[in-house]
């Protein structure tokens, strides 16, 4: 990508960061405004300072029976837990960028940020363009109704018309090979039908932001063949894509840039090689995955 | 305020296919479908009017029609705040996948329980006109009753989606304060001779909606207390259900 290069001479931070020095993190968002004048294109997520802050209970209270015990017990005891602290970047249109981590590093939590459906407990996010994530394929459709039906419900979940999604019905039908078992409930389904169709369903639209965690083990190898075509055509065409993976190797295969995430924190934002480069240095040290 | 009506546009489609879907799984796989929204009232009907009619023996022609129109209400309200509370935990799973507003939840049941409970005015219409109620420029009174009780369930449904992502065991409390609210709504009795404890009949916005719905019915003029009354409580329990529901959304997810 040529803008890669624009970006390193623009911002410095911008082509390796060790992040943790919030000022440089700034300055790049200001930097960033005069942009327009050169050809860079658009940013279409900005994460400023962002943190979530999850309060785990010891035991998990979710009645109100055992609430009122241990609220007369006084042991409604809660420690905070930071999943993401002060994390600052943007993504630009076109990136796609790797979202390396260990476990427990934050990885699943920024996606949820990006795609939605976490609010931040603190800090500022903003996402410009339809954001199809693509986690858990098929996990919301209603097991008694059939597929067809599905297509219907998931689809205006996400954000399409209905008149659009009938014009798109035999494509997504015909994509998702079910054939005649769409008119079947969903309870029926492999947990492979489930995803094929919900991979169907979700790609339908040329998202402008794509949420990929891990490999798409979409069905068969058959069908997976068919899925990684068609998101590599539509990266081709400029899709923005968050991938999470603990796989440098599948990172460098799809994305361009990447960053690290470790124990809520960015510790490292910039191209592709050179960050998967420090992620094996950093795992080899650790001994871990 | 603008980001809402923005949303609501976006989002309106699939309100439509909520409000379908839980229509058309409620039905499904019975072979009468629809028609049970008909038949189990005029059936419940029947048998209140045995009971209280033929073995207690309280000489009133018109009981059916009154039984039947306080029962279709409170079914309605119970339905609907049940069915509310429910919405948003059950949709959890898809809370955590794919950012919908979550109000679509609760709205679209109480709005799918509405349209069936509305379907259901059907039976009340051909049994008034079986026991020759006669038809006044009274009953169009009836649609006022008719908005507060859909203001009054929203409202509380509202409040009790949300305080059932907290507290799971809610669904059986509610369980309960609903067969209080029954009793205490005259469905199957008159409230003429009660003396004691009358003030319960003063207090309960239930019972102040249908005792509207039923003068409605019987041609005569609204109750001016009770349509003040059921209109101020329910207006005030939709702004806190709204309220309520607004403050504690983002905090769903981490419960669910």
């Amino acid at each position: 990508m040529t803008d890669t290069i624009n970006t390193i001479s623009d911002m410095p931070d911008e082509a390796l960061t060790t992040v943790g020095e919030p000022e440089a993190a700034e300055a790049s968002g200001e930097a960033a405004k005069p942009a327009p004048k050169k050809k860079l294109a658009k940013k279409v997520i900005i994460l400023e300072g962002v943190g979530m802050k999850f309060r785990l209970a010891d035991q998990k209270v979710d009645n109100l029976k055992e609430y009122f015990i241990r609220m007369i017990k006084r042991k409604l005891n809660y420690h905070e837990f930071w999943a993401l602290k002060d994390v600052t970047f943007h993504v630009r249109k076109g990136w796609r960028v790797g979202v390396l981590g260990l476990n427990g590093a934050g990885k699943s939590t920024l996606l949820k940020i990006v795609a939605g459906v976490l609010k931040p407990s603190e800090g500022n996010i903003t996402v410009k363009g339809n954001v199809v994530p693509l986690l858990e394929l098929g996990a919301g459709f209603d097991k008694n109704y059939t597929g067809a039906e599905n297509i219907y419900l998931y689809g205006t979940m996400l954000g399409y018309k209905r008149d659009f999604i009938r014009t798109k019905f035999a494509e997504i039908v015909e994509f998702s090979e079910l054939g005649e078992f769409i008119n079947t409930p969903v309870k029926n389904y492999s947990s492979g039908m489930k995803a094929r169709l919900g991979f169907s369903i979700a790609t339908i639209v040329e998202p402008q932001i794509l949420i990929l965690d891990e490999v798409l083990s979409v069905g068969d190898s058959k069908f997976r063949k068919k899925s990684e075509k068609k998101l590599k055509s539509m990266m081709k065409k400029g899709v923005t894509v968050l991938f999470v993976s603990h796989s440098t190797a599948q990172v460098r295969k799809i994305c361009n840039r990447a960053i690290i995430l470790d124990h809520g924190k960015l510790i490292a934002n910039g191209k592709v090689d050179e960050i998967c480069d420090i992620y094996e240095n950093m795992i080899g040290v650790k001994g871990e995955d | 305020m603008k980001q809402l009506i923005k949303n609501l546009r976006k989002y309106k489609d699939l309100l439509y296919e909520l409000i379908k879907k839980d229509i058309k799984l409620k039905y499904r796989n019975s072979v009468l479908g629809l028609l049970w929204t008909l038949l189990e009232p005029l059936l419940t009907m029947i048998v209140l009017t045995l009971v209280f009619q033929e073995l207690l023996g309280r000489g009133d022609e018109m009981y059916p029609v009154y039984v039947l129109s306080g029962r279709l209400l409170f079914s309605f309200f119970s339905g609907g705040t049940k069915a509310a509370l429910k919405s948003v935990r059950a949709n959890g799973s898809m809370l955590a996948k794919v950012y919908v507003p979550k109000y679509m939840y609760p709205m679209a049941s109480i709005i799918s329980n509405y349209i069936i409970f509305l379907l259901s005015l059907i039976v009340l219409v051909a049994v008034g006109a079986v026991m020759h109620v006669k038809p006044t420029v009274y009953m169009f009174e009836g649609l006022i009753p008719l908005l507060i009780i859909a203001m009054l369930t929203m409202g509380a449904g509202l409040i009790l989606a949300t305080f059932n992502v907290f507290f799971r065991d809610l669904e059986y409390l509610w369980g309960v304060a609903l067969m209080l609210i029954m009793y205490t709504c005259a469905i199957f009795y008159k409230t003429d001779g009660i003396t004691r404890h009358a003030w319960i009949f003063r207090y309960n916005p239930l019972y102040s909606v249908i005792v509207n719905f039923r003068n409605a019915i019987f041609g005569e003029p609204l109750d001016m207390y009770h349509l003040w009354f059921s209109f101020g409580f329910s207006a005030v329990l939709l702004a806190v259900g709204i309220i309520v529901f607004w403050k504690k959304q983002d905090d769903f997810i981490l419960y669910v």
